[in-house]
């Protein structure tokens, strides 16, 4: 076990590395300078703000600098956003798109799972069908039209809800819908499938011949085993919603990381573009991990190799 | 001979050697048809109402968007001059001056965009890049994850370790951010790619959509590969493969005609199954902006396009969305079929 987890945690240090260098030269293939587009800056203004940043040093050596302060946890100044690091800019709109992520996994989980037991129960009758159904129609739309669709009806068309921002709890309903629409209709199919799995199990039938309640059985039997594919997606899906979806924040104009990362690349701010890559990157990346290593250590019947 | 009693020595007689009469023949004959792996999946296949509809379904998407818009008679960049916005139906004042001379004007389905573009065409272009989008995205994932897989599953021990590793690397690679990046860095190396001679081929297809190939072939056929890999870590045990090896037959020819034409029904579900998922990818570029190049539309780009006039104008919304809804949806049902009929291990 140790050996493993050892192993696992080598190869993602691997792949942040890997991630980190192939966006450093990625993004300074992108044409363009962080100072060019500010107007009526004199080229002698340029060079001595280049020069302050390093920015005229030559692209290797950048590269080195730029790991070196990183790896002891200095990810620079933005370029654009005078006077803030790049760390207090990813840490104050990180728990912006935690919270919307956060209450949209949760909101997943809570319908998702109950609803596949549901379906899985009843196989065949027409609640099945119509989880069913609803599920298949849930992964076929991208969440684009979800939010446009939401924000027509129930934003602009019936004036429910506020449209733009955070500002009260009203604000969290549609971008949590949004966000929640998918992930709901996918862990209801998976809840689905591993339920049928274990209801057709021997020990259910063994827990059934001793007699147990029927509220114990699916709690403690059926429930406990039937979860687990559920956790491995719920683990990568956490990282992905908490790190905020590019499209829903676009679309409710929430600030958040996801915004700012298209908007630092628009503006080519460097140091916050690694900087937020290398965040959002390291957390889905150790997400997963976490979740394979959780995984083995639940499910003893998975061999550790 | 002496007969041991316990012996199962069969007491044969001469008669017992002489041919066979035509009577006998007759009964050997086999009488049925024998059913071949694609018959029998067809069959199961035709029996499925779902998946029969979603072909019908798909089949209809693609005459509207590929062949319809040869009959159309308008062009999805041309734009007519006191034609903005009109609603589905509706006819501009030139073109209502127009059929009261006498002319045949043809009706704007769908109405027109702000910009005086019919809309309907607009769409049928835009499923057409969607759909053009998914079939060689998947294409391109198909040929590079089945090789990938199947070499390393053939050559196994330290290939393998080290292939292996490399797909687990991209696999826990953050996709969404690396397109972004990758979309953004490849714009310019591509627009001078089409200054250069023999290359004007870039400028018609977009830098944008050549973009979203090379991320497709970067970043998506690890999920095909580790799917090849483990049918074909099965399969290369099985006797035929050693008969194959024992006949001379060299490595790539055992993979090209026996591993990978017996995992053909994995491959197959897995590769309906990465269409749906290439179009949602290149929809949510194209929303974001970084699809395809103006003036070509694609689903996703129409659907972005129409968000600001949402309020007046909410059918210009409403119709890409729901369309790429529908495509998804009937290329997963599909999948679910075929996968039922090709690879009924995998159903549930």
């Amino acid at each position: 076990m140790p050996k493993y987890i050892a192993k696992r945690l080598g190869l993602a240090v691997i792949t942040i590395w890997a991630v980190a260098t192939i966006t450093f030269f990625l993004m300074n293939m992108v044409p363009g300078g962080p100072f060019l587009s500010e107007k009526a800056i004199s080229p002698q203004a340029t060079a001595a703000l280049e020069a302050k940043y390093g920015l005229d040093k030559p692209l290797l050596q950048q590269y080195l600098t730029y790991m070196w302060d990183s790896l002891h946890g200095d990810f620079g100044d933005s370029l654009k956003q005078r006077g803030r690091t790049v760390m207090s800019i990813i840490l104050m709109k990180f728990p912006v798109s935690a919270r919307v992520g956060g209450i949209s996994v949760l909101t997943s989980l809570l319908i998702g799972i109950p609803l596949g037991c549901m379906a899985a129960f009843k196989r065949g009758k027409f609640l099945d069908s119509l989880i069913s159904v609803v599920a298949t129609c849930g992964i076929a739309v991208p969440s684009f039209v979800i939010c446009t669709l939401l924000l027509y009806f129930l934003g602009v068309n019936l004036k429910l809800l506020p449209t733009m921002g955070l500002a009260s709890w009203k604000n969290y309903i549609m971008p949590v819908m949004a966000l929640s629409f998918y992930p709901t209709a996918y862990i209801m199919r998976l809840m689905r499938s591993s339920m049928l799995d274990v209801l057709g199990q021997d020990y259910m039938r063994t827990a059934k011949a001793k007699g147990v309640s029927g509220f114990r059985m699916l709690f403690k039997h059926a429930l406990r085993n039937a979860v687990l594919p559920v956790i491995t997606y719920v683990g990568p899906m956490l990282a992905y919603t908490v790190t905020g979806s590019f499209v829903v924040e676009k679309i409710f104009t929430i600030p958040g990381l996801g915004g700012e990362f298209i908007s630092a690349i628009n503006g080519r701010d460097y140091t916050l573009i690694m900087g937020t890559t290398i965040f959002l990157a390291t957390l889905i990346i150790v997400m997963n991990v976490a979740v394979d290593i959780v995984y083995k250590i639940v499910d003893p019947r998975i061999k550790l190799k | 001979m002496k007969q041991n009693p316990i012996s199962f020595q069969l007491k044969l007689s001469p008669e017992d050697f002489l041919p066979a009469t035509e009577e006998e023949k007759q009964s050997q004959v086999v009488m049925r048809e024998s059913v071949s792996f694609w018959k029998d999946g067809m069959r199961r296949l035709l029996k499925n109402k779902v998946a029969m509809v979603s072909i019908v379904v798909i089949l209809l998407v693609m005459i509207f968007s590929f062949i319809v818009p040869f009959f159309y008679p308008y062009s999805y960049k041309e734009q007519m001059k006191g034609a903005n916005n009109l609603a589905p139906m509706e006819y501009s004042e030139e073109e209502q001056a127009r059929i009261e001379a006498g002319e045949k004007v043809f009706p704007h389905i769908f109405g027109t965009d702000k910009m005086g573009r019919d809309y309907a065409i607009r769409v049928m272009m835009g499923s057409r890049i969607s759909l053009l989008v998914g079939l060689i995205a998947t294409g391109i994932i198909l040929i590079i994850g089945s090789a990938y897989g199947s070499i390393a599953a053939f050559f196994g021990g330290w290939v393998d370790l080290v292939m292996m590793r490399i797909v687990d690397i991209i696999y826990t690679v953050p996709d969404i951010l690396l397109i972004v990046l990758l979309s953004f860095a490849l714009k310019a190396p591509l627009q001078n790619l089409k200054q250069v001679a023999g290359f004007g081929w870039v400028g018609i297809v977009g830098e944008n959509l050549i973009s979203i190939f090379i991320v497709f072939a970067l970043l998506y056929w690890v999920g095909m590969a580790r799917m090849v890999r483990s049918q074909v870590l099965m399969l290369k045990e099985s006797e035929y493969v050693t008969a194959a090896r024992a006949l001379g037959v060299g490595n790539g020819r055992i993979i090209k005609k026996h591993l990978l034409t017996n995992c053909i029904g994995t491959l197959i579900v897995t590769t309906t199954l990465q269409i749906p998922s290439s179009i949602f990818t290149e929809s949510f570029l194209s929303f974001l902006g970084m699809g395809v190049a103006v003036p070509l539309p694609s689903l996703g780009s129409l659907a972005s396009d129409a968000i600001n006039g949402m309020n007046t104008y909410p059918y210009l919304l409403f119709i890409p969305a729901l369309l790429i809804s529908l495509i998804i949806l009937s290329f997963n049902l599909l999948g679910d079929g075929l996968r039922d009929a090709f690879d009924p291990k995998l159903k549930n």
